[in-house]
């Protein structure tokens, strides 16, 4: 991919209407697209498309998406940003190893499934199940914030990263479902509400946030509130708490005899 | 075992015990005006056509309410034959049974994928009660009675559409191709339901596909009813006969048992259907945790256990919802008097670009959206 001569042709930003585009066409428009040099790829009329910037490598790619991606958006990526200017699917950022999502709106179910590196920030509320399995490894460390609320299992099965949630504008009784964090064992949450043990899996601690927690919250908060020019100050003076698992082998000893 | 063949031809039912049950995962779309507007069925296909991907080309259909004002005092028969005796054997029997003011085949248009449809008829009829000695069986109970009857003992003949002003398109394809071959961009309704399917445990079959129905009850349905044998078996006792080997088939029988016949609310009975968990009841203040328990003692077998999404049409209405954790998704939205549901954002963005609200409901919690009072249809 970097041997392609770089022409006084290339146009470092291609634009592409996806209107009624199937989505094979469109991903392999987007992937010609990056692989002529563009550094900046709009795709306009998005409505459904799956699989948009899927399995790309390239780090210093920009795709913007005006529209409602389809599902699995960013499967597997590995170094793109992608913008969003309207609400993903179910399965955005699916294994997703690096990059960065920034979703304008809400995201749906299974958000970060087993991610493993990189950040994904939703302005709005997210579904079910999200950051399933998400895990880290020494300097891997995936990042999932929302604004808004989220649905039941949140951090189901978590084994790495951090999952941050705020329920800003949230006028609902918990921003959080239930059945959260159940089978934790790695990585931390911090939600800005209370927390009622009744809705956490039983590998789950709730705790304050220590001087370590803060500093990490308070930097990547600020990078949230950048993108979506929020007002930093406002959110971080509401209290958070800290979710963690007690065990990072809570069933090491299930089939022992 | 499961050829074609035997789909259509066995009435057996120990044959159909063991043919069992289908567990599919699909698209699915509906829209509603609530002031009873009618709208041609192209939205509906561009909607599901959207949703592609979420099949396989082994299933489609449609429900359109509305489409039949000239005859909104009979009941829409729609049957699908699979040979020339079983549309005799079954006339014979619709003669015999009921007053028949109209017969035809159904329109279609030919269309490069879909072969070998089989006959599709129509007929517009009435009950005549006088003959049968019993006038005090319902009109609705009769027809179920002559849906069953055909369903379950004239070999290569079913009913797949039995509600008044309504009807149900299907058959195996994928939903754009069968739009195409049904001709719904012709018929304008209040109210319409589409599925895509992707049939992964008996083969596609013209009659397994969605929406399932029985008068005017309509379901489309995403996921698994793993709960079918206690479902079928609560039904059977209540006369019902499920010969569509799909699990989809019960919840539109469990809707016509609450809903016309125990005559209960729509809410109650999406309760039912989808109930709180024990330890969400523990949690309910007294009165709800006595109305909950109740409901659960007494319709034990009518509760849908798996993964589901789904949505279910009438005359009145559409209700949308989801199994207890979420394990399939629905999204809703509105505009002005139009109520949208399906599978993806996408599919209601495809026809309604800029909605009022959208918004994926809770999971368990249903979505009832009902006609204005004033609307007539």
């Amino acid at each position: 991919m970097e041997t392609i001569a770089l022409s006084e042709n290339l146009k470092e930003t291609i634009r592409i209407d996806a209107k009624n585009m199937y989505y094979r066409q469109l991903n392999d428009m987007v992937r010609e697209a990056i692989a002529s040099g563009a550094k900046d790829v709009i795709i306009d009329s998005v409505n459904g498309q799956r699989y948009i910037g899927a399995g790309i490598e390239r780090k210093d790619v920009t795709i913007i998406i005006n529209g409602t991606p389809g599902n699995d958006l960013a499967a597997f990526m590995d170094g793109p940003t992608i913008i969003v200017n309207g609400n993903a699917q179910d399965g955005a950022g699916n294994t997703m190893n690096d990059g960065k999502i920034v979703i304008h709106g809400d995201a749906g179910d299974v958000l970060g499934y087993g991610m493993r590196g990189g950040k994904l920030f939703v302005k709005g509320n997210v579904g079910y199940r999200v950051g399933i399995h998400m895990k880290g490894y020494k300097n891997q460390i995936p990042v999932i914030i929302a604004g808004g609320t989220a649905g039941d299992f949140l951090g189901e099965y978590m084994a790495g990263g951090i999952l941050i949630l705020l329920g800003l504008n949230n006028n609902t009784h918990s921003i959080v479902g239930d059945y959260l964090g159940t089978g934790m064992h790695g990585g931390v949450m911090y939600i800005r509400d209370e927390v009622n043990p009744y809705r956490c899996g039983v590998e789950v601690g709730i705790a304050e946030l220590d001087d370590g927690d803060k500093n990490t919250l308070e930097r990547y908060l600020k990078e949230f509130c950048d993108d979506f020019s929020l007002d930093f100050n406002e959110i971080i003076k509401e209290r958070f708490v800290k979710l963690y698992p007690k065990s990072s082998r809570p069933y090491g000893r299930l089939y022992a005899y | 075992m499961r050829s074609q063949e035997l789909l259509w031809r066995t009435k057996d039912p120990e044959i159909l015990r063991q043919l069992g049950k289908d567990i599919s995962g699909c698209g699915l779309s509906g829209i509603i005006n609530i002031r009873g507007q009618r709208i041609s069925g192209e939205a509906i296909r561009c909607s599901i056509a959207c949703q592609h991907d979420r099949g396989n080309g082994l299933g489609g259909g449609f429900a359109a309410y509305g489409i039949y004002p000239r005859y909104r005092d009979y009941y829409a028969l729609h049957i699908m034959y699979d040979s020339h005796d079983a549309k005799n054997s079954t006339e014979d029997y619709l003669d015999h049974h009921l007053s028949v003011e109209l017969g035809e085949r159904i329109p279609t248009r030919p269309v490069p994928n879909i072969n070998k449809p089989p006959l599709l008829w129509r007929y517009f009829v009435k009950g005549r009660k006088e003959e049968e000695g019993d006038f005090e069986i319902a009109d609705d109970e009769y027809m179920v009675k002559i849906v069953m009857g055909i369903n379950a003992t004239i070999p290569g003949a079913f009913v797949f559409s039995s509600g008044k002003n309504m009807g149900v398109f299907k058959g195996v394809g994928f939903p754009e191709e069968l739009a195409e071959f049904f001709m719904i961009d012709e018929y304008q309704g209040y109210l319409w339901l589409a599925h895509n399917r992707f049939p992964t445990n008996t083969p596609g079959w013209w009659g397994g596909a969605h929406p399932f129905n029985l008068l005017d009850w309509s379901i489309i349905h995403n996921g698994e009813i793993s709960s079918y044998g206690i479902n079928k078996r609560y039904l059977e006792m209540f006369g019902y006969k499920l010969t569509l080997m799909t699990d989809t088939e019960v919840v539109a029988y469990l809707l016509d048992l609450l809903v016309r016949r125990h005559k209960l609310n729509l809410n109650v009975a999406s309760t039912v259907l989808s109930p709180p968990f024990w330890k969400d009841i523990e949690k309910s203040d007294d009165k709800e945790k006595e109305a909950f328990t109740a409901l659960r003692m007494v319709y034990g077998s009518a509760m849908l256990n798996g993964p589901f999404a789904f949505i279910f049409g009438f005359t009145r209405g559409m209700v949308g919802m989801n199994d207890r954790i979420k394990l399939r998704p629905f999204v809703v939205a509105t505009k002005g008097d139009n109520f949208y549901m399906a599978s993806e954002e996408a599919a209601i963005r495809e026809i309604c670009p800029e909605p009022d609200k959208v918004w994926s409901p809770r999971a368990g919690h249903s979505v009832i959206v009902e006609l204005d009072r004033s609307v007539t249809v």
